[in-house]
């Protein structure tokens, strides 16, 4: 009985150790591959445009609520401690450091992860993927590299027009609803925040959110069970998967950035 | 299904969109200035003590902004504070034997630099040194002495009529501090 347990804790042990390493070859087979280039930029820029640009609208509606309701919320704090001039260097501060990489990245595994699991794993169940194999096409070229590069280039600049809106939405409530001095909204801001230690740090973030997101989607669609059951699961653990990435990664990178706070 | 000239340009656009907002965070936002600094020239100061002072803080001229500190370092043997103001090609006409002292806006403000202009002929220009500096105010210093000097003031009515005369002004706190006194004290006959 006891045996029995201890094996099956060794056999989930086996099992996972030989996910990481068929995820670690996937990625492997995508980066050292010499790719063709024109095809490979054709297909890339379709996949920039279905991950990037069709995940805009949830971007920019989602920074501008959020935007605003870290200004509503910190606006009421920090008017009881009479530093309601403050705001600016609240909003701008949470907003590049961690809001902006994390929120964009869970919206981003939602939104474009999940779809390309569903297409990877539709595609790997209705043999599409081997068809292409006797067809000597070659479907890391075809699918697999395409969607991780988009992916890749989508997420940093999806962050970088999440800030943006974000921040305005702040200045909207900030400054044209609750009334704070304009000049002191951004003065303060742009005192406070470093363009090396605060935008492009969280520019570094989203770049890692970003990779560990597309690859975790990209593996799970490749290895899915060729069932509708397993599709369907594969498409749960990528968005729980990425999440738990996304935030454990976070903690780890903020302490290292924290040194030069 | 969408043309691949639609998908280009609408990829071409999201670039364009996040080129846009990534000027926006630089200069908006963080108000990067370090690349394209204003003209001007730069002129360094040494401090006992610069407080609360930073890289890119004000440095003012009766209130009105005519430059920002470039760097702050430490004199290895005189273990002065030296300071390094940049300022706009604007103001060239400060006279070089002005004064500088480091400020506080507000009671609990951010410390800047303040440049009281005097009477001489020649100009301040770059790499010259400004010699008159008063350093910053330092609040708890300043609290520390004058419940020193409040002591030994109450010390000085007991014994006798004629208040002794303390340690002369060292510093700009102590000088301040006099000032405070001969304040307090007319208050205090007055009771």
């Amino acid at each position: 009985m006891m045996i029995s347990h201890i094996a099956s804790l060794g056999r989930w042990g086996m099992s996972t150790l030989q996910e990481l390493g068929k995820a670690g070859l996937l990625l492997y087979r995508v980066i050292f591959r010499f790719p063709n280039i024109k095809k490979g930029f054709v297909l890339t820029l379709q996949q920039v445009y279905a991950e990037g640009v069709l995940s805009l609208l949830i971007i920019i509606v989602s920074g501008l609520f959020i935007g605003m309701v870290v200004a509503l919320q910190g606006y009421h704090t920090l008017a009881k401690f009479g530093a309601a001039q403050q705001l600016g260097p609240l909003v701008a501060l949470s907003v590049t450091r961690e809001l902006g990489p994390v929120v964009t990245a869970l919206l981003f595994a939602g939104r474009a992860g999940s779809a390309v699991t569903a297409e990877i794993g539709l595609m790997k169940a209705t043999e599409q993927l081997s068809s292409m194999e006797m067809m000597a096409v070659d479907p890391f070229h075809r699918v697999i590299s395409p969607r991780l590069w988009g992916g890749f280039i989508s997420m940093p600049l999806l962050t970088i027009i999440f800030n943006a809106v974000a921040i305005y939405g702040a200045y909207l409530v900030g400054v044209k609803w609750l009334g704070l001095d304009a000049g002191a909204f951004w003065s303060n801001m742009q005192s406070s925040v470093d363009f090396h230690l605060d935008v492009v740090n969280g520019i570094i973030k989203s770049v890692v959110f970003g990779f560990v997101v597309i690859w975790i989607s990209v593996f799970q669609g490749y290895e899915t069970p060729p069932t509708s059951a397993g599709i369907a699961g594969a498409t749960t653990r990528t968005v729980v998967y990425s999440s738990l990435a996304i935030l454990g990664l976070d903690f780890v990178l903020t302490t290292m950035m924290i040194g030069g706070w | 299904m969408i043309s691949q000239r639609a998908i280009e340009s609408f990829v071409g656009l999201f670039l364009l969109a996040s080129i846009i907002a990534l000027l926006t965070l630089a200069f908006k936002v963080s108000g990067l200035t370090s690349f394209f600094r204003p003209a001007g020239y730069d002129v360094t100061a040494e401090f006992d003590d610069i407080g609360q002072l930073k890289v890119r803080s004000p440095v003012k001229i009766g209130g009105v902004l005519v430059g920002e500190i470039s760097s702050i370092s430490l004199d290895p043997t005189s273990y002065k504070a030296i300071v390094k103001l940049h300022i706009d090609s604007r103001f060239k006409q400060i006279p070089d034997d002005s004064s500088a002292s480091i400020l506080t806006a507000g009671l609990l403000g951010d410390n800047y630099i303040a440049i009281n202009p005097m009477y001489s002929e020649n100009y301040l220009k770059n790499g010259d040194q400004l010699q008159d500096t008063h350093s910053a105010m330092i609040l708890e210093k300043l609290i520390g002495q004058l419940i020193y000097k409040l002591g030994n003031m109450n010390k000085d009515s007991k014994g006798s009529d004629k208040p002794q005369s303390t340690e002369p002004p060292k510093d700009a706190n102590s000088a301040e501090l006099e000032k405070i006194k001969d304040v307090k004290k007319p208050a205090a006959h007055s009771n």
